[in-house]
């Protein structure tokens, strides 16, 4: 197992050194540069911008430059949101980001296996349709309109929940439900279809004959097996909710890593779109080998090798 | 029910046991914690605004934005300043004297300038600041435009920063010696990158200086207490300042919305007093509601046609375009109302000679409006004819061409009534929407038929929009070029006689306005809701709010 983790890491490094290279030299295909605004500057003003941040020396050497200085953990300065570093970016904003994702992540599980489980043990009764037309509606619905929906409801007319920032706990209901409204009803699909596999197995049959209360077949036999597609799906959910939404982070004004990785493209901030990018491609391959070690300790029979 | 709540305690034990599994990443993550807010003021008076998203820097040497200058304008204050009626006033200098020459402007401090940390403010602390300005190594954007008339200017934009024509012969005296006159020096030394910064602080935080409440050290109303991107920015009153004694508000929250909606719903539900970003959709149902305010600012939104591309070298081909546009309709309806309809290439908010005129208005008298937006169907006429005159008779065989723009704002809108507008004269128009770098790049190339183009002035001098139609100039888009043109805007730089540099400029407006040498659409105002308890404070043709002397009742 431990030489399984080891080379899964060294794969991991491997990945991340290509996404790295190859963001770069893509970033730099697309026109237009981060000095350049609808104010001309001189060529006088340009030249010593772009000197001041290496812009001015050719492509390769900057790729070295750039890749020697990731090495020893210092991501530049940011070109667009001047005084900050990478770093400090990442610092300050990750926190924010994961905390929220995470909070989503436990909420989607609470809420979609639960869901998923009563569908499946009530297939095709009441209970089951109602929460097929839930979950549909919850991956069909934007999070840009739950989002503003909640907004308006809750924050606009009846003023019960702050719209902004992240200030008070009450801040944290509406952008976590808007997060946490897909992943939930997907899971609770998920969910459903893996537990109807499960109880449909012999093993179960088996369990209540012998007279194993319904709690235990469920708790000791069933969800541990039905529950494998949602931890697959859980690695790269953490890594996408915990660097953050762009849509929910715009929308109730939160410092969030989400949006900087978006807005640093247009307005080709390069070193912030290398950074978050590495940064976001180390974490979905982290989390990916972590979802392979917890396989392991959920289902004894999958070997890591 | 049982079942129900069996299934329910089970998954929760799935998920806490696999959170917990999910290693040091995620543990870390959520135990960091942040400094994601701080709390409002705890007592006394503040107001809460927004002018924009988080800006780009707020140190003023690097600044160029109108967000940025309206954060900066609260915490530093220059030389001079603009008062309510946008007139130049002192400000940390209490007078100054210009030579006979127009080339030695003399500033006199006033006595005991303090740094929000309590230390002595000098002449020396301009020296710095206006060298920091000129030196390549800052970078500054706007270095040129401000200083270029200044003696040793070149030199010191070559590096050696000491040749700048800059002095400090005592503790409240500074000088400034230039190389050509400029009528119009004293608005520039009441611009927002020309204020002092303090040397030491600077020197020692590098640009990380102006993004810490710590070292931000300021010498105007206010000094930051928080800085939180992507939240808020605290400013706190400067006990310091000379004036402190008239400033109200205690503290200044600048709440850093990047959405028009986000900030929309604060204001409506009472967290902010004023808001500058008001999303379009809602224009038409604020039209009547007296907390919505539009007020122009200095800028033009126009149409550049590339020059050096036929058919749109021939200026009568450039001016039919032109007057096929119905403005009084873009600027009232597409646009909602939110711009006026332009009938020159300067418009309001820009002063002439006298204190308080405005170059418009001499226009007007002078040599009337160039489009007379209330009576289209005339100019379409004219139109037609122009085209036919220039050999494209009801558009025939006028090669198809294309709009270049990005789509923000009105831009598209407009873009498509363009083409409808076009359509009319029997011309075939494709709208090109490219991202906004990409416009910005290829415009600069000569990369375009057609494009949207827009200027929003950096002071009160119509040299500063006028001049980019310039040869040369590196905003002149469409490569027009007219050594009429070139020489009246030439003599108008030079000149010390004030009155000789607005005659030349109308001159100038004149030539490129019959030229067709771009079309200009609209000019530009500002919009924004601002409760109605709100007093004293004013907006400047500039796009700058001054919150510091206002109250809530």
């Amino acid at each position: 197992m431990v030489k399984y983790i080891v080379k899964r890491i060294l794969f991991g490094v491997l990945t991340a050194f290509v996404v790295a290279t190859l963001t770069f030299f893509i970033m730099n295909l697309v026109p237009g540069g981060p000095f350049l605004s609808e104010k001309a500057v001189t060529p006088q003003a340009q030249a010593a911008m772009e000197a001041k941040y290496g812009l001015d020396k050719p492509l390769f050497v900057q790729y070295l430059t750039y890749m020697g200085d990731i090495l020893h953990g210092d991501m530049g300065m940011s070109l667009k949101k001047r005084g900050f570093t990478v770093n400090d970016i990442i610092r300050n904003k990750f926190p924010v980001s994961a905390r929220l994702g995470l909070l989503a992540v436990l909420v989607s599980v609470l809420i979609g296996v639960p869901l998923g489980s009563v569908a499946a043990y009530n297939r095709g009764k009441a209970v089951d349709n109602v929460i097929i037309v839930f979950s549909t509606a919850g991956i069909a619905i934007p999070t840009f309109l739950s989002s503003t929906l909640m907004m308006y409801f809750f924050s606009v007319k009846l003023k019960i929940l702050p719209s902004l920032g992240l200030q008070t706990p009450a801040s944290y209901i509406m952008p976590v439900l808007a997060l946490s409204l897909y992943p939930a009803s997907y899971i609770a699909r998920l969910m459903r279809s893996s537990m109807l596999d499960v109880i449909g197995q012999d093993y179960m049959r088996t369990a209540r004959a012998k007279g194993v209360s319904t709690f235990k077949s469920i708790f000791k036999h069933a969800l541990r097996n039905a529950i494998l597609p949602v931890v697959t799906y859980l690695g790269p959910l953490l890594a996408y909710l915990m660097t953050g939404s762009f849509i929910v982070e715009k929308i109730f004004t939160i410092p969030g890593l989400g949006s900087e990785f978006v807005a640093a493209i247009p307005s080709r901030d390069y070193p912030l779109i290398m950074g978050t990018t590495i940064f976001l491609a180390c974490l979905i391959i982290m989390m990916n080998v972590l979802v392979d070690i917890a396989y392991a300790f959920i289902d004894p029979r999958i070997k890591l090798k | 029910m049982k079942k129900t709540i069996a299934i329910l305690m089970s998954t929760v034990m799935t998920a806490a046991v696999l959170l917990s599994g999910c290693g040091n990443a995620a543990s870390n993550g959520a135990a960091a914690g942040a400094a994601d807010g701080g709390q409002a003021a705890a007592a006394g008076t503040s107001i809460d605004v927004q002018v924009g998203p988080s800006p780009e820097t707020i140190d003023p040497a690097l600044n160029s934005a109108v967000d940025g200058a309206n954060m900066i304008i609260h915490a530093f204050e220059g030389l001079l300043k603009f008062d309510k009626n946008n007139n130049v006033v002192p400000g940390v200098a209490e007078s100054y004297d210009v030579s006979d020459d127009g080339l030695t402007w003399t500033f006199h401090l006033r006595k005991d300038l303090k740094w929000s940390d309590g230390s002595d403010l000098t002449a020396e602390d301009f020296v710095y600041s206006w060298k920091r300005v000129a030196d390549p190594a800052t970078a500054a954007p706007y270095g040129y435009d401000l200083l270029n008339m200044v003696k040793g200017y070149d030199e010191a934009e070559g590096g050696n920063v000491d040749a700048l024509g800059v002095s400090a012969p005592d503790a409240t005296t500074f000088v400034v010696e230039l190389s050509t006159p400029c009528v119009y020096f004293d608005k520039i030394c009441a611009f927002a990158v020309l204020v002092p910064v303090q040397k030491a602080t600077v020197e020692a935080n590098g640009e990380g200086w102006s993004t810490n409440p710590a070292t931000y050290i300021t010498d105007g109303p206010y000094y930051m207490t928080e800085y939180t991107d992507g939240s808020q920015i605290v400013f706190t009153k400067n006990p310091n300042y000379y004036d402190a004694a008239n400033i109200t508000f205690d503290t200044i929250v600048w709440h850093l919305i990047e959405d028009s909606n986000a900030a929309y719903s604060a204001y409506q539900n009472g967290d902010l007093s004023m808001i500058k970003d008001v999303p379009t959709e809602e224009i038409p149902s604020l039209a009547d509601n007296a907390e919505f305010h539009v007020e122009p600012i200095m800028g033009t939104y126009y149409v550049t046609f590339n020059t050096e591309k036929e058919p749109f070298n021939d200026p009568k081909v450039r001016e039919a375009l032109s007057l096929a546009i119905d403005r009084a309709y873009v600027a009232g309806t597409i646009m909602q109302g939110t711009y006026s309809p332009a009938t020159n290439f300067v418009g309001p908010g820009v002063s002439d000679e006298a204190d308080g005129s405005s170059f418009e208005d001499v226009t007007k008298q002078k040599y009337g409006d160039h489009f007379d937006t209330s009576n289209y169907d005339k100019d379409l006429e004219k139109a037609k004819q122009l085209l036919a005159d220039a050999g494209y008779p009801n558009g025939e065989g006028f090669p198809e061409f294309s709009y270049l723009t990005n789509d923000a704002g009105y831009h598209k809108a407009v873009a498509e009534y363009l083409q409808s507008a076009w359509g009319e004269l029997g011309l075939k128009m494709t709208v090109n929407i490219q991202e906004w770098k990409t416009v910005t790049a290829d415009r600069r190339e000569g990369n375009f038929e057609v494009a949207r183009n827009g200027w929003v002035y950096d002071w009160d001098d119509p040299s500063n929009m006028i001049n980019l139609l310039e040869t040369g100039n590196g905003n002149n888009d469409g490569k027009y070029s007219n050594p009429d043109f070139d020489k009246a805007v030439d003599e108008a730089r030079t000149t010390t006689d004030i009155k000789l540099h607005y005659d030349k400029l109308h001159e100038a407006e004149q030539i490129i306005l019959n030229d067709a040498a771009m079309a200009p659409v609209a000019y530009y105002n500002d919009f924004w809701l601002m409760k109605s308890n709100v007093k004293d404070t004013w907006h400047s043709p500039y796009g700058y709010w001054y919150f510091m002397y206002g109250k809530i009742e």
